[in-house]
């Protein structure tokens, strides 16, 4: 068969595609985005009618993944690392109730920080909700993972995280596709009471959840995806991670590692193959690109096993994404000479496309501003966050998605004057309804933009749920319609935005204001659309 | 045979196009190939970059380890240097001298040239004026490309199917273009060797 040349992304998709899905469910967010989109463009999704519409957020789409579950089917739901903050009620709690139909909630994490706020690691969300995890090494194992990952999933009823990080989901190789499977039917669960979280059915679901661990971790134990290679120097002994792995074969091409290597693709820690290289050697060196997760669960509180080796001590770097060259000292290889980079080189940051419609909206709140000391504009995340940047130093906080609107409406509580939001069109209807809301309900005096450039921009141009209902939405919410303004952010209507922006700042009470052009890159396929 | 490559750019330059075409040649030989890029943030007038490795032994890791690369094929002088950490110390820097200034610091292009210059092997060009010259400005990533052909050990012949293959659905005119493009860039860089 012919190989595809796929990202990790993809390949993952594919992958869930030939295992059957009947629906994939997400949210865009780096570098997990590809997941969905691969789904949504594939001709075979569209032949079988396989659900592909994003979702309003994580959290709404992990909700919709369980309900397909519930019905027998196989569903996959897509998100980045800090998306599962806004999943992990459903998801924590899919964990107590389980699956019926294959469930798998496929997280991309994002060490270094790439395009993200954080780089928690995922696994800890599985090892909290007492969720088997897989963490593929390649983008073949990515493909054929997803096949064992649903299996797994539907022998122990129990949804399984298949863990990316960004190297894998934006690297590309050629894979192999192996297997195609059938759609599961309709079948509901056996057990009429199995996703009825009533505490006297929750006690009960949990304490399975718990004795289900044992199983988990004997397929652990057994799995093709942990394995454990020999090695003649037991003077250290290697556990690697994921993509962990790569990076230490990286650095063994010319001459094959002399020290035995445990290979870790699959979560609960195979407790035997741990125990057998940690007897084995003297020392043990622990290699997982992100958190130092397994090392200190292996650690523990009291850390009194000396001979572990890894982030934590600082054999490697605490922090940031893992590279091959920066394991060399820690393998006892010489490091390759590295030259620096020239002194003359300079940052070069991203900005705003010139013609950006958020530009004029920056612009014209700055002017409206000027009266007032800095320190008075909360925003969101999205390409406007790029308004913190020269010349515009426009906003002051960036926090989580919605987090704009709800700390405008503490700070105004506060006493702060102005108190001013600023959000996209996507992230409003992610989490910024639920915080006007509170405004409305408050009588907060904040002013909100809603940036509407008609399109989820940042990552790559994904429909918005709230194109064409942004004014519904917030009217329907409450606000009061004489403060309901929809502005053209224009170089030519700069003096009218100016004074509207100023007279809102003076109206005590809730006012929303909607810059309204699209995206410079959709308008061309707006035009075509009409 | 192994080679190691790091792309790199201004976001919107066409790096990622590039990496496509090589991709496509090599996914139909028997070599193996890894080639990382970055999505989202750096898309806008930032730095990007993308490693490809290609090898006829298997390739672990998506990065290309610091101090490993074979060449750097820059879109962007300055660019090209911001990945000096990167270069072995005989590998190829092979960059575009035309400047992408969108920031207010930016360097002489009389320094950016003696540091080029400086490294032992390198290939300065001119790839905007080349693919305006050849009435194609947005052609300047297929200079590059052709510029580097050079040095990749995949057939010549392979490269012109990929750009058929990438650009074909553009129409016939923006075909020949890219190849008259990806020519005059090896055509140059050939020149250059033999001097
Ligand atoms: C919980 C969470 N999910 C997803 C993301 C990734 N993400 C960052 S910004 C953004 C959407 C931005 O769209 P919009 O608000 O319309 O602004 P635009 O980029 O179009 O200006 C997304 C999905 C994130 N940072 N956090
Ligand atoms: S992609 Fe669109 S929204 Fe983002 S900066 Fe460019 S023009 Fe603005």
């Amino acid at each position: 068969m012919d190989k595809l040349l796929l990202l990790g992304d993809e390949a993952l998709a594919q992958g869930a595609l030939d295992a059957g899905i009947s629906g994939a469910y997400g949210y865009p967010g780096t570098p997990s985005t590809e997941i969905f989109e691969y789904v949504q463009h594939s001709k075979e999704a569209a032949q079988r009618n396989v659900h592909r519409t994003w979702s309003a957020n994580e959290k709404t789409a992990m909700e919709e993944a369980l309900g397909m579950s519930y019905t027998g089917k196989r569903a996959l739901v897509t998100m980045k690392h800090v998306g599962l903050n806004v999943a992990a009620d459903p998801f924590v709690n899919s964990a107590i109730t389980g699956a019926n139909g294959g469930l798998i909630v496929a997280v991309a994490d994002d060490p270094s920080m790439h395009s993200s706020q954080n780089e928690q690691d995922s696994r800890h969300y599985g090892r909290f909700a007492l969720v088997p995890v897989f963490e593929p090494s390649n983008q073949q194992e990515a493909y054929n993972m997803t096949f064992d990952a649903f299996a797994l999933s539907e022998k122990y009823e129990t949804p399984v995280i298949m863990r990316l990080v960004t190297r894998l989901s934006h690297s590309r190789a050629g894979i192999v596709r192996t297997n195609q499977l059938k759609e599961n039917k309709i079948n509901l669960p056996a057990n009429p009471n199995q996703f009825m979280l009533l505490p006297a059915f929750a006690r009960i679901n949990y304490k399975n959840l718990i004795e289900k661990q044992k199983f988990l971790e004997k397929e652990s134990e057994n799995s093709k995806y942990n394995v454990y290679h020999d090695g003649k120097d037991k003077s250290l002994g290697i556990i690697t991670c994921g993509l962990g792995y790569n990076y230490v074969k990286e650095n063994h091409v010319e001459a094959e590692c002399e020290y035995p290597i445990l290979k870790i693709c699959q979560y609960p820690l195979p407790r035997k193959l741990i125990t057998k290289i940690v007897d084995e050697c003297d020392e043990i060196l622990i290699v997982e690109d992100g958190m130092p997760v397994v090392e200190e669960w292996l650690r523990g509180y009291l850390d009194n096993c000396l001979k572990i080796k890894g982030r934590m001590d600082g054999t490697l770097p605490r922090y940031g994404e893992l590279d091959p060259a920066r394991l060399r000292t820690a393998l006892d290889l010489e490091p390759y000479p590295i030259k620096e980079v020239p002194t003359i080189v300079k940052g070069r940051p991203p900005e705003l496309c010139k013609g950006c419609p958020h530009r004029d909206t920056y612009y014209a709140l700055n002017e409206a501003m000027k009266e007032y000391e800095p320190g008075h504009v909360f925003s969101d995340i999205g390409c406007y966050t790029l308004g913190f940047l020269p010349p515009f130093n426009a906003i002051n906080s960036c926090v989580d998605m919605g987090a704009s609107i709800s700390m405008a409406v503490g700070a105004a509580d506060s006493g702060l004057f102005p108190s001013i939001a600023v959000i996209g069109d996507s992230t409003f209807g992610h989490s910024g309804m639920t915080p006007l809301l509170d405004a409305v309900n408050s009588k907060s005096n904040i002013v909100a933009f809603i940036l509407d450039n008609s399109i989820v921009a940042m990552t790559g141009m994904q429909d918005s749920a709230v194109t064409g209902r942004v004014e519904d939405i917030c009217l329907g919410i409450g606000v009061d319609k004489e403060h309901l303004r929809v502005i053209n952010p224009m170089k030519s209507h700069h003096e009218e935005n100016v004074k509207i922006i100023k007279d809102e700042i003076n109206y005590n009470g809730v006012s929303v204001i909607i810059p309204r052009r699209p995206c410079i890159h959709i308008v061309a396929k707006l035009r075509k659309q009409k | 045979m192994k080679k190691d490559i790091i792309l790199a750019g201004v976001g919107g330059q066409g790096i990622l196009s590039i990496a496509t075409i090589i991709g496509f040649a090599v996914v139909k030989t028997d070599l193996y190939l890894k080639q990382a890029e970055m999505h989202g943030m750096s898309q806008r007038g930032g730095a990007v970059e993308s490693h490809l490795r290609i090898s006829d032994k298997e390739i672990h890791s998506d990065l290309v380890p610091h101090g490993r690369s074979d060449m750097i094929i820059s879109l962007e002088p300055m660019e090209s240097l911001r990945y000096f950490p990167y270069l072995k110390h005989e590998g190829w820097l092979i960059t575009n001298i035309t400047p992408f200034v969108n920031i207010p610091n930016y360097p002489e292009m009389e320094h950016l040239l003696k540091e080029i210059k400086g490294h032992k092997n390198s290939i300065a060009i001119d790839g905007d004026a080349i693919a305006k010259e050849i009435g194609s400005p947005r052609s300047m990533n297929m200079v590059m490309l052709g510029a580097s052909a050079p040095f990749l050990e995949i057939p010549f012949e392979m490269l012109e199917d990929g750009i058929r293959a990438v650009f074909g659905r553009k129409g016939e005119d923006i075909v020949k273009k890219n190849l008259d493009a990806l020519n005059r860039g090896r055509d140059f860089a050939e020149k250059h060797i033999k001097k």
